[in-house]
């Protein structure tokens, strides 16, 4: 007990001092004053001392788990496992789903369709993260990709939004397979650092093209999507791009969770694990990185061209990457490879900050310790990835009716 | 010519503050094979500590090169305690974890990072006072180099000579060179590694904060978000050398300083960041080992 209070004393001693520069003093060097903020150093030892106390706490829970090897899984999972239940909620969200919008206002629907735009973006993103373990830094720039062809084909050429939505998707893959390619042979951290670069060079791009992408002022007065060539409002036009939305996901889901179950799915599950070992039987190394990359890449076009539809305007300040970061954070929070998780990940990470305005500048600052915390204590996320597992008893009784 | 020789130049100041803050993220990939995004941020804190020590120095009345050391000094001061700090909470529990966890771990903490120097300061770009003064004797080749580009050679000239002796002749540095050669036998001949691993992250932040410090005084303005490319930069130049490799990150950096100011110069200032990632996608494609780098056969 003794030993837990000076530590955590000690603690809070060393982040006071730690961050002393940084919180207690703001200099202004044009107007040579020194503003000293004392009281944010009481509130820093304060902080400090008790999350000193939960982090030991914490730490010695996760040694105790790990020494019980305890593989039960908690409440929410077991529920999760069960067949039945899972269909009976997924009926009833996606009637909460559609009438959603009869219920609330323009207003609601317009941060609705963000929420469910990240989570298409969390899906596809969790394709090659979650599944195929390789870690996608610039995931925004397959997202720039589908906007700016839809922005610039219908700037153009006036072609409408619903020809040009699988051509994003196709034009998304086709950069996933050229940035792919050359870099298969790399090994996973050499890898998120390609595709930081290669986001940052399509932002560059997007900025300095004056000719072809109009520069940073962006493009304006895309056409929303349109139906049966009906005039439509603000906001019959919103509930329209929430339905579409809605059936995209809905899509989505389907798509990803056939491929996560098919050959195509384990063979990326068993590169994740061992590289090695997965090649040994067999598996052609190349052809399946590639194919997490580009149906990744797929999903963010096909969104990208729905998020340009919506907002009717895209600057290349849409795609930075924060943005690529807080869809990482979504997969990550909700579960790698779960896709119930990114879900979930993606509505929390989305919809909290917008209904906590308040908290808003708090967002990122959250959104990274919730990283870390999340590595630390909880790596599988919110909602783990359920593994299919054989079991002998089903397998007998299959095989008897069968 | 003269045009050229200022680009030569131009490009080896940049890229001598590149090669000091690749040697941090070469050093701590060459022990726990770990890409640590946060490094950048821990360059940006050591800059942001250096203004506010140099501010408060300069207000209460003290100026020229001394205000510059104290600066300096305090910076590293504080960005190995938040590199040593970084180490414990964000790396040190996940030792043994799987490859793609300390890397999003690395990843949260440096998002975490610039967002805190965001809150506790301000997300505009303050201004740096102009520490370097203009040495007389520089005068006749001012044209070409100026004395804030001699004090940032000299410095990190100087910087990485006392880091080689410190690797290659004290005890501490044979034990870094155990450690990251084989961990588990450099723990059995007595070999404390959770030190060491500690250690090398504080050398690695007082060397980024010594960077840092140096390019804020030149540049003379700071935000909360340089880290972020300095730190991506510097580790394509640490990737570029060989990482792993110390020689191969100063080398490194240099090639990258030169690459930079030379399609800056000639091509279009606007696509100088491509050229930096252009480059390192080519050198992984033909050489993933770097320049310098041995490529490592992987057992199973």
């Amino acid at each position: 007990m003794m030993k837990d209070f000076k530590q955590s004393i000690l603690v809070s001693i060393w982040f006071v001092f730690l961050t002393f520069p940084l919180m207690a003093v703001r200099v202004n060097t044009t107007e040579q004053v020194v503003e000293w903020r004392w009281m944010s150093m009481v509130w820093v030892a304060i902080a400090t001392f008790s999350l000193s106390y939960a982090w030991r706490y914490l730490l010695a829970r996760k040694q105790a788990k790990k020494n019980e090897e305890d593989i039960s899984h908690g409440k929410l999972q077991l529920l999760m496992e069960d067949m039945g239940f899972r269909y009976k909620a997924m009926g009833l969200l996606l009637l909460l789903a559609l009438i959603f919008p009869l219920v609330f206002d323009t207003y609601q629907n317009t941060i609705m369709i963000s929420a469910l735009i990240y989570v298409v973006l969390g899906l596809g993103l969790n394709i090659s993260v979650g599944l195929a373990g390789l870690l996608d830094l610039g995931y925004v720039a397959f997202f720039a990709v589908g906007a700016y062809s839809y922005a610039l084909l219908n700037h153009h050429f006036g072609i409408g939004f619903w020809s040009i939505l699988p051509v994003g998707g196709i034009f998304g893959c086709l950069f996933g397979v050229i940035l792919g390619f050359p870099i298969l042979r790399l090994r996973g951290d050499y890898l998120a650092i390609v595709t930081l670069g290669f986001g940052m060079i399509i932002k560059v791009v997007l900025e300095n093209w004056s000719d072809f992408t109009f520069g940073p002022s962006g493009i304006a007065n895309i056409d929303k999507p349109g139906l049966f060539g009906m005039d439509m409002n603000i906001d019959s036009s919103t509930t329209y791009i929430y339905y579409i939305m809605i059936a995209l996901v809905v899509f989505t889901i389907l798509i990803t969770n056939r491929l996560k179950n098919s050959r195509i799915g384990r063979a990326w599950i068993a590169l994740r694990e061992d590289e090695i070992a997965c090649v040994a039987m067999g598996i052609d190394m190349a052809r399946t990185k590639l194919s997490a990359y580009a149906l990744g890449a797929f999903w963010a076009g096909m969104v990208g061209v729905l998020f340009a539809a919506k907002t009717t305007f895209i600057n290349p300040a849409s795609f930075t990457f924060m943005e690529s970061a807080i869809i990482l954070s979504i997969v990550v929070l909700g579960g790698m490879g779960s896709i119930l998780g990114v879900i979930l990940g993606a509505f929390i990470l989305i919809l909290l900050p917008e209904y906590l305005r308040a908290f808003s500048e708090y967002r990122m600052l959250a959104f990274g310790a919730a990283m870390v915390l999340m590595m630390i204590f909880r790596p599988q996320g919110i909602i783990s990835n359920i593994r299919t597992k054989y079991e002998y008893k089903k397998l007998t009784e299959e095989t008897e009716h069968g | 010519m003269d045009y050229f020789l200022e680009l030569f130049l131009g490009g080896l100041t940049r890229g001598s503050i590149y090669a000091l803050i690749a040697l941090g993220y070469t050093m701590v990939y060459g022990i726990i094979q770990l890409i640590n995004f946060a490094h950048g941020e821990i360059y940006m804190i050591g800059a942001f500590v250096g203004l506010i020590v140099a501010g408060i120095c300069t207000i209460y009345g003290f100026s020229g090169i001394s205000v510059l050391i104290l600066a300096a000094i305090a910076a590293i001061i504080w960005a190995s305690a938040y590199g040593y700090t970084l180490e414990k909470i964000a790396y040190r529990p996940l030792r043994g974890a799987p490859r793609l966890s300390p890397l999003i771990s690395a990843i949260g903490m440096s998002i975490f990072l610039q967002n805190y120097v965001l809150l506790a300061q301000t997300s505009d770009f303050l201004p740096f006072p102009n520490l370097i003064p203009d040495f007389e004797f520089m005068e006749p080749v001012a044209y070409f180099i100026g004395s804030p580009e001699l004090v940032i050679l000299v410095t990190t000239f100087v910087t990485m000579i006392l880091l080689t002796l410190l690797i290659k002749k004290t005890k501490v540095g044979k034990a870094m060179r155990a450690t990251q050669q084989d961990m588990s036998m450099a723990r059995l001949v007595g070999i404390n590694v959770d030190r060491i691993i500690s250690l090398t992250f504080v050398i690695g932040s007082a060397l980024a904060a010594i960077g840092g410090v140096l390019v804020a005084s030149y540049i003379g303005q700071v935000n909360f978000y340089i880290g972020f490319l300095a730190g991506v930069k510097a580790f394509t130049a640490a990737v570029l050398g060989g990482i792993g490799s110390i020689p191969g990150a100063v080398l490194g950096g240099l090639v990258l300083g030169w690459t930079e100011s030379f399609a800056a110069g000639y091509v279009s200032s606007d696509y100088e960041d491509v050229f930096a990632f252009g480059l390192l996608v080519l050198i992984l494609i033909l050489r993933p080992a770097g320049i310098l780098g041995k490529a490592r056969k992987q057992k199973v």
